[in-house]
């Protein structure tokens, strides 16, 4: 696997979600870096080379899914970053440094449960396109924007996939409850977490209670991305400081304080 | 093109080095360049036993730049001499160790942990870090204990060359630049971060768990550079520049107001070559400045 500093030429970038507006979902596909792989769960760093020196850092993201031509991202509109990168057009050049991280466990014959949350869904489509026994994998997606923001119609045309919309925080519970019950069910195989932080707990917990295999993926700000400015720590199990984009960014759920 | 420079008893490539907390141990760059081109690796900050460092978060981005309270993480002096320094290309690039403790004492012991080690080719004092004997205050806002310090340091080195870091945070920079050379300082550096602070209205909040941290990047560099000029004329020793420097052409404004070398410091979270691009770009910028060395254009600040 390389890991470089590239200047890759986006290829496209598709707004998802309702046609008739502009969409905050965004996948962008660039050109492949000259990387060999990647391992899904890993991470690059993206920053378009016509950024100036108002933002200071490029901005991690999960990388979706690669091949031997491109490499595409899926990402939500929150900020000044994320909003410039969805103006991106073919042709623009973006420096992209990666693949950046350690990656989510792949386990042949063993099932696995993958539970998403909301943008946590965009690593693990190229999970399941890498696994090399994907009928033992399925997916749980719980999702606040309409599910056609997400690429999760593809993955479901490829394994076991459920999804769970909250509409109101009135929802919350039931949601927490469904994802207890799913990390109870996965004895004997692994879940797999991406999503935001109460998500992450949730599974966190459930997974220490009955004793389940869990790795979770945390999302820190980062400024680097390689493990050198110490920005972006999170607490290990020996309550050490370890940096979250190079130790990580997934950790056992035993060995993580979120 | 000639891009050596000489200074402090330092025969460095170029003058490009990179600076303390923003480059690792310089390892975690080797996918990104090659290490022996830079004309030096300051690595992060050392204290005698490991820290952790403080709470998160600990960056806020602001604009053209990055505030940080990340309270020297870092493993210990020892783990970096055992894990780190053997795999430098010490013998081709200059490791200069940053030194942080609390007490002139505590400086005086890392010192003598480090002196004798030959891959470390200098030793950078951090002098922003609060004296525990005088009620936390920052050594580097007293020119008497920045003098001290380095008197102490100084004592212990063991003929290495000592770099005073010195701290923006001051009324006086000469005067602080002064007290480290009477206390026997080989060159200082400068600046290290501005003294800052970001809030959050909706949750009402500060942005770092440390409520106030460091601002650097290019929105510091015209502070930078004014400090560097006022030190360079209070002081017969060299002066390394840093602040905001992110560009071959920044790196000759210091040097034309009279800086030895630069460090390159946030600049590096541009792109993770961005140092080793600064090396690569030296020659046409030098062209385009009409400068044919740097002893040349250094100091050469037209001020008629
Ligand atoms: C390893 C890793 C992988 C990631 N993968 C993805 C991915 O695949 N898709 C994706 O959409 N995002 C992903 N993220 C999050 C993404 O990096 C941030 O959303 C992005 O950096 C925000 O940049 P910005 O400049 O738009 O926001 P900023 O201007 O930096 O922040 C604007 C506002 O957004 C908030 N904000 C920042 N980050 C997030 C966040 N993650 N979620 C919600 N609000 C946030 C800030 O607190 C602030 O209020 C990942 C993060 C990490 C660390
Ligand atoms: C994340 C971060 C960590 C830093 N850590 C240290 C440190 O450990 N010791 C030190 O002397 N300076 C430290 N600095 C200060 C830099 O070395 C430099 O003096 C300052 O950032 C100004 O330069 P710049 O604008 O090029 O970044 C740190 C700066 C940043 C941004
Ligand atoms: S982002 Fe710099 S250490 Fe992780």
């Amino acid at each position: 696997m390389v890991r470089n500093c590239r200047e890759v030429k986006v290829r496209e970038v598709r707004f998802l979600g309702a046609w008739d507006e502009p969409s905050d979902f965004v996948e962008l596909t660039l050109d492949n870096p000259g990387w060999d792989g990647y391992r899904p769960g890993q991470f690059a760093m993206l920053r378009p080379k016509h950024w100036g020196l108002e933002l200071s850092w490029g901005r991690p993201f999960s990388i979706s899914r690669s091949d031997a031509d491109s490499v595409t991202f899926f990402f939500q509109v929150v900020g000044r970053g994320t909003a410039r990168l969805a103006r991106l057009a073919p042709g623009d050049e973006v420096i992209i440094w990666g693949p950046l991280g350690n990656g989510f466990s792949v386990a042949d014959q063993t099932p696995t449960l993958l539970l998403a949350g909301g943008m946590g869904i965009a690593p693990f489509r190229g999970y399941i396109e890498k696994h090399p026994t994907p009928e033992f994998l399925r997916i749980v997606f719980a999702h606040r924007a309409s599910i056609d923001s997400y690429p999760y119609q593809l993955m479901k045309d490829m394994v076991r996939a459920e999804s769970i919309h909250e509409t109101s925080p009135d929802d919350l519970p039931m949601i927490i409850e469904r994802i207890e019950n799913e990390v109870r069910g996965a004895q004997g195989g692994i879940v797999l977490a991406c999503g935001p932080l109460p998500f992450l707990k949730t599974i966190q917990q459930a997974a220490r209670l009955h004793q389940i295999r869990a790795e979770l993926s945390l999302e820190r700000t980062m400024a680097c991305g390689v493990g050198a400015c110490l920005g972006c720590v999170c607490k290990d199990g020996h309550d050490k400081h370890v940096q979250v984009c190079a130790r990580g960014p997934v950790f056992k759920a035993d060995d993580v304080h979120i | 093109m000639d891009l050596r420079v000489e200074f402090a008893g330092l025969v460095l490539k170029n003058p490009i080095i990179t600076a303390s907390g923003t480059f690792g141990f310089g390892l975690e760059f080797m996918n990104f360049g090659d290490l022996k081109r830079l004309g030096g690796i300051v690595v992060k900050g050392l204290s005698l036993k490991p820290r952790e460092g403080n709470p998160m978060p600990r960056i806020v981005e602001t604009p053209c730049g990055m505030l940080n309270a990340i309270g020297i993480q870092n493993p210990g002096v020892e783990a970096f001499v055992r894990d780190k320094l053997p795999l430098l290309p010490w013998r081709e690039t200059a490791i200069i160790a940053n030194l942080y403790a609390c007490s002139a004492e505590e400086f005086g012991d890392l010192t003598g942990v480090l002196a004798g080690e030959e891959g470390v080719a200098a030793l950078e004092v951090n002098v922003s870090c609060p004296n525990v004997q005088s009620g936390g205050a920052a050594f580097g806002q007293d020119p008497t204990q920045i003098r001290k310090v380095t008197e102490e340091v100084k004592k212990r080195a063991a003929g290495k060359p000592v770099i005073v870091k010195l701290s923006p945070n001051v009324t006086d920079i000469g005067l602080c630049a002064r007290a480290a050379q009477e206390g026997g300082a080989d060159a200082v550096s400068l600046i290290n971060t501005l003294l800052g602070m970001a809030v959050d209205i909706r949750s009402r909040k500060p942005r770092l768990a440390n409520v106030v941290g460091g601002l650097s990047g290019p929105a510091i560099k015209p502070v930078a550079l004014r400090c560097v000029h006022q030190a360079c004329r209070a002081v017969t020793i060299p002066v390394i520049g840093i602040g905001g420097i992110g560009t071959a052409e920044d790196a000759l404004e210091f040097i034309l107001v009279g800086a030895s070398a630069v460090q390159v410091g946030t600049a590096n979270f541009l792109r993770p070559d961005q140092a080793f691009r600064i090396v690569d770009d030296l020659p046409r910028a030098m062209l385009k400045a009409r400068c044919s060395n740097f002893a040349e254009l250094r100091g050469s600040l037209d001020l008629s």
